[in-house]
């Protein structure tokens, strides 16, 4: 019974003090991934101060709570021919025993109260930046600005199916990041195309529901240069672990230079439009395209999951091509199959149905161009 | 109560069984309105209020206030849906028309319910909405095209401190609401009823 | 005229008795521990390592929807009521639960609840996938075809906790022996009571917010969708108004076991009994006005915000109040540290670790972070496994002879403690790091950032459920072939249960016992 006690106590005693030792390790050594990040926001900052503030208390009253207790426990054994006391009342203990906590609270309560007024501070922005989430990707809107685009999982199939390393970014990597400029104000609007979604960066302590049909804001003053990187932080569906945000803090002028490359890239796509490619342009482009976003329901191999996903090897990608246009640009109402006119530029629509309707044994050998594409979307 | 049973356990199991049903009734048919007035008067959710009765006032010059429109397609809605002019700058107490501009580029007759909310919160209850597209359902016939009109005013009393409003409009496909006969006669009546051209 | 009980299947189907009824609760309780067990092990086998190795997105999130409802309405909810099904009559001096025929029902609609849920592993589109939470629009408008059975089990497995709180709370109301006032019942029985009055509340309202997901899936009401003027966050008001109660009534009963167990093992009477019963109120009482501590990122105003902070917090007071009583009970004892008694100290310090990170997370700007991380998930592992499953555990060690008349193992009951102590610790405390260095919860792959505490945390479970096998061992070798137990089985315990022959005859206290 003794060597029970005794051994009860030492392990909690190593304990304790193997979770200590690894909170001041982290102080020390940000990159053991123990401990919140600091970030870069003055917001994110005043989040980490808070943490620690809160850590300190619970330890402390921790270490004066579970002493006494062990003190007890070693001490006041039955082994040791104690005999056990009979008091078990105590008006004035147990007052003393509600204020002090209670004065604790207040001590805890009241920057975290000065930080949350902070936080909710979205007035006066300087850039505005729509958040829309979809199943499974995000969208990006610069408001006043022209720019909008969609920002998909880059990580290789491979990689998560481990059939090739996995790069340090694994899972946190997008084919287009969202840029920002440093020591701006910058509001972000979160909404939602489908699901709930939560747009979360902890490098700046900003995580925000996006709801259907609703709105939501927040914001953020970037303090340092840098690639950021988050996750979607709401079970929002089956790839809910893969639609992670990238956001590249830059300085305002290659923040202005980004956002005219975005713009020129996006007339350039448009005079893409208007050009005719050859079979196998398209059908490469489109291979890419398939992998990234119809992969991941359809399957790599185009047979789709029974009950699910449908294959690819029947239906639509071997009837007329008008039709299966329809069903990539509008989707197919009540499924889970979605409208992809918004989210693929026509040129990416039309590989993917030539890819689509030529691979895996399908050989329809026709194919679509960009401008049926664009014909198609506005109704004609 | 001379009408519950003698048996004490009896009685009891009545009236647990009367907090039960209540409790249930709650949930469903108290906890939602209460919440909508909640809402209402707080402006959770940006949601904006009804059709507001324009009253006489001054305009606030010295104030402006940049108001932005955004607009966001429910999953399945395929229609072009978007603000005509993307920001505008109004003062209190002063009416202002804005356009969305809408079009059904698929092949089948559909219907659009667009569903607004506005942020910062605060500002919902100061928002208010003479005439809007958003009040009723809009019926679009395969390929057909509209413009979308909105008439607001800010009120003066918004507090000091809001200087920018975003109107955001997400569309949601509700064909599956209504019958083919609504719709064809939702169609004829044309996206908006105004009540004179204000 | 004491008869003993009927033989064969019948005796199960149709008895009325509290003490067989308790049994059947307690052992389909401990099948629905392996059962949620299993698909938690699934999930911790798919997160051993970065990658997808065992399971498809899909089926993971149909494996932690399913771990957290059959770990919850499955296992917590029935323990405690196969509990207090045995213990309530016992140590109130009364000859059975006061209503046995519902007690029956209340026990027998469960099974069938179950199987359903766990069909709808078979179903095509699988299972619910859309967490234990089941936020709208996921569970409705995006839903697999299942939900509608996950809807109806859940409605079944309301009906029975209704059923089975009505009971306790006539039973305890209306039963007691004479001189047993209210300020006399054993802290059990308290405990019970006012977590019975918790499920009264808020069980209907759980009802009412799958009926109204039903109505929206099959009768084309808007509640939840915006499209039709509803609002999906007014599911998770109403969902947590539920919530955040239902958490209270998986840790009351916890703390009416342990108030029993420590001041027996201690040799002191419990400290600040009062006290107790007023923080166990008061508990109750704020459970009901911090729900939307779940929703801080959810968009409240700010006004919201800081009253469901400060609401909160408040909490931490109550719930302070008992530990230290447990410690004041402790102290100037003489102690000895039997099986109950290790896991209660166990409760008591891990309840306490998750208590602190609760308090953390009620800081709603520090929540902006934690929010629907890992961080989130050690907290209420930290509350549930050491608050619910070690109490239950507790008690049935506590109990067991006084149940079968067989003294367990102790050597073998020791080595389960520290088995699963162990395995406990290894497998959620790393999560707090996981969860702080950014890694969210529901996600079946990760970074490498987040590689070394998902393989520790994995080793863990494994150890943590081989623990429960050897815990399942001890209590069929106990029925089988234990040591016979004295009547008092303990040295000098309080209560009524301890003066009635071990084990229990099929009837006790058919004439009131005199409670001083």
């Amino acid at each position: 019974m003794l060597k029970t006690a005794r051994g009860l106590c030492a392990w909690l005693l190593g304990f304790a003090v193997m979770l200590s030792s690894s909170w001041v390790l982290a102080e020390e050594a940000e990159q053991l991934k123990f401990n919140m990040t600091r970030g870069v926001t003055p917001v994110s900052q005043d989040i980490h101060g808070l943490h620690m503030l809160m850590f300190w208390w619970c330890v402390g009253i921790g270490v004066v709570v579970f002493g006494i207790m062990f003190f007890s426990m070693f001490v006041h054994r039955k082994s040791r021919g104690v005999k056990p006391a009979n008091f078990h009342e105590s008006t004035a203990l147990e007052l003393t025993w509600t204020a002090i906590p209670f004065a604790i609270l207040i001590a805890m309560g009241i920057p975290a109260s000065k930080s949350l007024i902070e936080l909710y501070d979205t007035s006066e922005s300087e850039v505005d930046v729509l958040i829309t989430g979809y199943q499974w990707r995000w969208k990006y809107e610069v408001l006043g600005e022209d720019v909008s685009f969609f920002s998909n999982l880059s990580t290789p199939r491979d990689e998560i199916d481990g059939f090739a390393e996995k790069n340090p970014n694994y899972l946190l990597e997008v084919d287009e990041p969202l840029v920002l400029p440093v020591g701006k104000k910058i509001r972000f609007i979160v909404t939602a195309n489908d699901v709930i979604h939560n747009w979360w960066v902890p490098d700046f302590g900003v995580k925000r529901d996006a709801i259907p049909g609703f709105t939501n804001d927040s914001w953020a003053v970037i303090e340092e240069p840098g690639v950021y990187r988050g996750q979607c932080a709401e079970l929002c569906g089956k790839d809910h672990g893969f639609m992670p945000i990238v956001v590249e803090a830059k300085s305002d002028a290659e923040y202005r230079a980004w956002l005219d490359e975005k713009k020129a890239a996006a007339a350039a796509l448009a005079e893409l439009t208007e050009k005719t490619f050859t079979f196998d342009e398209l059908y490469a482009k489109g291979e890419e395209v398939y992998n990234r976003s119809c992969a991941a329901c359809h399957q790599a191999n185009g047979e789709g999951v029974p009950g699910a996903f449908p294959s690819l090897k029947e239906g639509i990608s071997v009837g007329p091509i008008q039709n299966h246009i329809d069903v990539v640009v509008n989707g197919v109402p009540g499924t889970a199959m979605q409208a992809f006119g918004e989210q693929l530029s026509e040129v990416d629509i039309a590989a993917v149905v030539t890819y689509e309707r030529n691979a895996w044994g399908n050989n329809m050998g026709d194919l679509a161009q960009p401008l049926d594409i664009y014909n198609h979307k506005q109704g004609k | 109560m001379k009408w519950l049973p003698e048996n004490p356990n009896a009685r009891l199991t009545v009236k647990l069984t009367a907090v039960v049903s209540f409790m249930f009734v709650f949930a469903i048919f108290i906890m939602p309105p209460l919440y909508d007035a909640f809402c209402e008067i707080t402006g959770l959710n940006g949601k904006t209020g009804e059709k507001y009765q324009a009253v006489d006032v001054k305009v606030d010059t010295s104030r402006e206030i940049k108001v932005q429109f955004v607009a966001t397609n429910n999953e399945g809605m395929p229609w072009q849906f978007g603000p005509e002019v993307k920001t505008v700058t109004v003062h209190p107490g002063e009416q202002t028309r804005i356009n969305y501009l809408v079009k059904n580029t698929t092949g089948r007759d559909m219907i659009g319910q667009a569903i607004p909310s506005l942020i910062p919160y605060k500002a919902a209850s100061y928002f208010h909405k003479t005439e809007c597209f958003c009040f009723n359902q809009q019926a679009l016939l395969a390929g057909d095209d509209a413009v979308l009109p909105m008439y607001f005013i800010v009120d003066q009393d918004l507090p000091k401190y809001i200087k920018t409003i975003t109107l955001s409009y997400t569309l949601f496909d509700v064909t599956d609401r209504f019958s083919e006969e609504e719709l064809l006669s939702m169609a004829a009546t044309g996206p908006i009823t105004l009540t004179a051209e204000q | 005229m004491a008869h003993g009980p009927a033989k064969g299947i019948t005796r199960w189907l149709y008895t009325t008795n509290h003490k067989d009824i308790g049994s059947m609760y307690l052992w389909f309780s401990f099948a629905m521990f392996f059962l949620g067990g299993i698909f938690a092990l699934v999930i911790r086998a798919e997160l051993f390592q970065p990658g997808l190795q065992i399971v498809e997105p899909n089926f993971f999130n149909q494996m932690t929807t399913m771990h957290g409802l059959v770990m919850v309405f499955g296992a917590v909810m029935p323990a405690f009521v196969g509990l207090a099904n045995w213990m309530i009559p016992m140590q109130i001096g009364a000859p059975d639960m006061a209503l046995p025929r519902m007690n029956n029902w209340s026990f027998w609609i469960l099974p069938f609840a179950f199987a359903m849920l766990s069909s709808t592993l078979f179903m095509e589109g699988g299972a619910p996938n859309f967490g234990w939470t089941f936020y709208a629009p996921l569970s409705t408008t995006y839903a697999p075809p299942s939900v509608t059975f996950f809807i109806f089990a859940v409605h079944i497995m309301g009906a029975s906790s209704i059923m089975g709180a009505i009971n306790i709370i006539a039973t305890i109301m209306n039963m007691r022996a004479p001189g047993m006032t209210y300020m006399k019942m054993p802290l059990f029985v308290w405990t019970w009571l006012i977590t019975a009055f918790l499920l009264i509340a808020v069980m209907p309202v759980l009802a009412g917010v799958v009926t109204m997901m039903l109505m929206d899936i099959h009768f084309g009401t808007s509640f939840f969708d915006a499209a039709g003027g509803g609002d999906p966050v007014l599911f998770q008001h109403v969902f947590w108004f539920f919530g955040h109660p239902e958490v209270y009534i998986m840790i009351l009963p916890a703390f009416g076991i342990v108030s029993a167990i420590i001041p027996t093992f201690a040799r002191k009477p419990l400290f600040g009994y009062s006290s107790m019963v007023y923080a166990t109120a008061a508990i109750a009482f704020l459970s009901f006005v911090v729900w939307a501590h779940h929703m801080f990122t959810v968009g409240l105003p700010i006004a919201g915000e800081l009253f469901f902070m400060w609401a909160t917090m408040l909490i931490a007071v109550p719930t302070g109040v008992k530990i230290f009583n447990w410690v004041a009970t402790m102290f100037k004892g003489a102690m000895t540290f039997e099986t109950p008694m290790l896991f209660s100290i166990a409760f008591v310090i891990l309840f306490t670790i998750g208590g602190f990170s609760g308090l953390m997370l009620a800081i709603a700007p520090a929540d902006f972070q934690y929010h629907d991380t890992y961080f989130v998930v050690a907290h209420f592992h930290y509350v549930l496994v050491p608050g619910a499953i070690f109490s239950i555990t507790a008690g049935v060690y506590y109990w067991l002879p006084k149940w079968c008349g067989n003294m367990y193992n102790e050597t073998m009951g020791k080595m389960h403690f520290w088995l699963a102590f162990i395995g406990l610790n290894v497998t959620f405390f790393p999560m707090h790091f996981s969860g702080l260095a950014g890694m969210p919860r529901r996600i079946p792959d990760y970074n490498m950032m987040f590689a070394d505490w998902n393989m520790i945390s994995s080793v863990g479970a494994f150890l943590f459920g081989a623990a429960q096998v050897m815990f399942l061992y001890n209590i069929i070798a106990t029925i089988v072939s234990g040591k016979k137990a004295t009547d008092e089985v303990w040295e000098n315990p309080e209560g009524l249960e301890w003066t009635v022959p071990s084990p229990a005859p099929y009837h006790t206290f058919e004439t009131p016992p005199e409670y001083k």
